[in-house]
């Protein structure tokens, strides 16, 4: 039991990855090359748990072969491939949820990781539309915590036209006379200031970088709020921002802080600049001596 | 006479305004601190007498009062029972206004729909709002306390953190898997099984009474999932597939009211391994249908979820749990009254006989 015990925090502790890492200016993530989309047709009136409702395989350790789509091993994979289409394609007015898994399958690839194979649907959330997508996700299994790889291919993702609205936004910051800063998007009551929700769906964006990059099997990450995030002067026609970022593991259930350093505009998108996760204030709660 | 007839009338009338004043004051679709629901749960106590009973029923950390409000048509005798918590852990504060819509909504319907009002005769509802009542009160503070999760006893000797995970702390498979223990985890299972008060309280409350209890539905978000036992991999429920089903049938019911899809599963299957949970230490008690509700939403605003998604998330859990209770009510129930109605022929016929032969 005590083996069982530490093998458990050891995979705790791997989710956090290095405290500090400097990021490049982002490098496009791999991108696919067009292929048929495949999707097979699923119960779609009776939803989502008529797929497999009967037996579980005893598979779930080291899931391999065809997987359950509503099992944690599809669902985190797939989770992956949102925070990578929120890097790829989001906007302050393009954003994505994972909506449903419709099938997985999972193989190993050698020694090197596991490779996924996905067909989901995407929601994106301020059009309010799905729409599938079929991916791959690599997970490397190294000494050292590696990013995953992703390929998506989705038919309608860009479908709907943000340009009209991100040019205006940028003309607008650009031109700001004084720097945007806003705190606790969303606020304790899921509240957003509708003049800041952009600022909050760029957080989201740049934090998706840093969930996609820091995902592996055993973890699943969502944002849990955007602390901070404050203008700063435009830069080569970039708009900038630093930001002060919660993640949710789900896995853990910790909560990390991250530093972001980004740029945006809407020509080149969201760009990382610098990212350093911040160790929570442990001794802020230190109880009182009790001896 | 005219007098009494006028001081029964201004009676009348201060009675229908303060009654009205009760249903148009309290917002169901908005986030409450703790001394909001505590004068809340007063006030369901005077407003449905006889009916709505807050029970006291342990003391947390910081030596704060537990409450449950036990709901039913009090028939006299004892009866069997539907267990609810809410708030175990601190920052799903959509948990605590589901159970508080939840009561409002069982003693609504009862008045006029013949189904509830048979499963409150037949039934108590013991409905919690808000279990970890410390740490709900302290996400409360400020923003940095917002996401807390565990309760706020101080970590062990030595420990720089507070809190215990409560849904690691019960005696289930406890500290086996799915736990930490570095105390300031977030799912640091205590220095033992049930080591927390809040946990002493529910085991100490139910531990008499398992057997009078066919249901019990722990309250949580977010992920929108229906968890059934047992967190832990290796350990099946012997009514696994009655679980299941019954867990989909909710599922369903969940769908039809707005669309969403909540997952229907093991924990193991669809979340990750864990022990100690509340639901799996119900089941392993005896009582026979034991679920995790995990609300909206899927991770867009997770625990900050708006004020505006407060009412259909409650329409829809609403719709999951009353297909739960329902289906418990009615296996046990329905065999009862044909065994009652059985029992009263046959005394009847015997009456009859021995009557036939008096004469």
């Amino acid at each position: 039991m005590g083996l069982r015990i530490i093998v458990v925090l050891a995979v705790l502790m791997g989710v956090t990855g290095s405290p500090t890492t400097t990021v490049r200016p982002e490098t496009t993530s791999v991108d696919t090359a067009a292929h048929p989309n495949s999707i097979p047709e699923t119960a779609e009136e009776t939803g989502q748990n008529e797929v497999f409702s009967e037996e579980e395989a005893a598979e779930d350790v080291m899931a391999t072969g065809e997987l359950n789509p509503n099992h944690y091993p599809a669902q985190r994979a797939a989770k992956v491939v949102q925070h990578y289409l929120t890097t790829r394609y989001g906007s302050p007015y393009r954003l994505f949820g994972l909506h449903r898994v419709h099938s997985g399958n999972a193989e190993d690839v050698g020694d090197s990781g596991r490779k996924y194979q996905l067909e989901i649907s995407v929601h994106e959330i301020i059009s309010n539309t799905t729409q599938k997508c079929s991916a791959e996700v690599f997970f490397p299994h190294g000494q050292k915590q590696e990013s995953p790889q992703v390929q998506a291919s989705c038919e309608e993702l860009l479908n709907i036209s943000t340009k009209a609205q991100e040019e205006a936004l940028y003309q607008q910051y650009k031109m700001n006379q004084t720097l945007l800063s806003a705190q606790n998007l969303p606020d304790s009551h899921g509240h957003i200031e509708p003049d800041v929700k952009p600022l909050w769906h760029l957080g989201i964006v740049a934090s998706s970088f840093i969930m996609l990059k820091e995902s592996s099997e055993n973890t699943l990450y969502n944002m849990a709020q955007v602390a901070n995030i404050t203008q700063l002067e435009t830069e080569n026609e970039q708009l900038k921002f630093d930001c002060h970022t919660l993640l949710h593991d789900m896995v853990s259930q910790e909560i990390l802080h991250w530093k972001l350093l980004f740029a945006w505009s809407p020509a080149e998108g969201v760009k990382v600049l610098q990212m350093e996760q911040l160790p929570h204030c442990q001794h802020c709660e230190k109880p009182p001596n009790t001896n | 006479m005219l007098n009494s007839v006028g001081l029964s009338f201004m009676l009348l009338l201060s009675a229908v305004g303060a009654a009205i004043v009760e249903r148009v004051g309290y917002d169901y679709y908005k986030y409450h601190p703790m001394p909001e629901i505590t004068n809340w749960m007063t006030q369901m106590e005077k407003d449905y007498p006889g009916v709505v009973s807050i029970v006291n029923y342990g003391k947390s950390y910081e030596g704060r009062t537990i409450s449950l409000l036990k709901i039913g048509l009090n028939t006299g005798e004892k009866k069997k029972a539907i267990w609810m918590d809410c708030g175990i852990h601190a920052r799903e504060w959509i948990a605590p206004a589901f159970c508080q819509y939840f009561v409002s909504q069982i003693l609504q319907t009862y008045k006029t729909d013949p189904k509830m009002e048979q499963m409150m005769k037949d039934m108590d509802f013991y409905v919690t709002p808000v279990l970890n009542v410390d740490g709900y009160i302290y996400s409360w503070k400020d923003n940095t306390t917002r996401l807390w999760r565990k309760n706020r006893s101080p970590g062990p000797a030595g420990c720089d953190c507070y809190g215990t995970d409560l849904n690691r702390n019960f005696e289930a498979n406890w500290g086996t898997i799915g736990v930490s223990f570095d105390c300031c985890s977030q799912t640091y299972c205590g220095t033992k099984p049930v080591s927390e008060p809040e946990t002493q309280s529910v085991m100490n409350f139910l531990a008499s009474r398992k057997d009078d209890f066919l249901c019990f539905l722990t309250i949580h978000s977010y992920s929108q999932l229906l968890l059934i036992p047992f967190g832990h991999p290796d350990f099946t429920a012997n009514n696994y597939d009655e679980l299941m089903e019954v867990g989909l049938g909710a599922a369903e019911a969940i769908r039809k009211i707005h669309g969403m899809e909540y997952i229907v599963g093991t924990s193991p299957a669809v979340l990750y391994a864990n022990s100690g949970s509340s639901r799996d230490w119900a089941r392993m008690q005896g009582i026979p249908l034991s679920y995790t509700f995990e609300l909206r939403d899927n991770g867009t605003f997770g625990f900050e979820l708006p004020e505006d998604q407060i009412k259909p998330t409650c329409e829809e859990a609403y719709s999951g749990a009353l297909h739960i209770i329902t289906y418990t009510h009615d296996k046990t129930f329905n065999g009862a009254v044909v065994t009652a109605a059985a029992t009263l022929w046959t005394v009847l016929l015997a009456v009859g006989v021995t009557g036939a032969n008096l004469i």
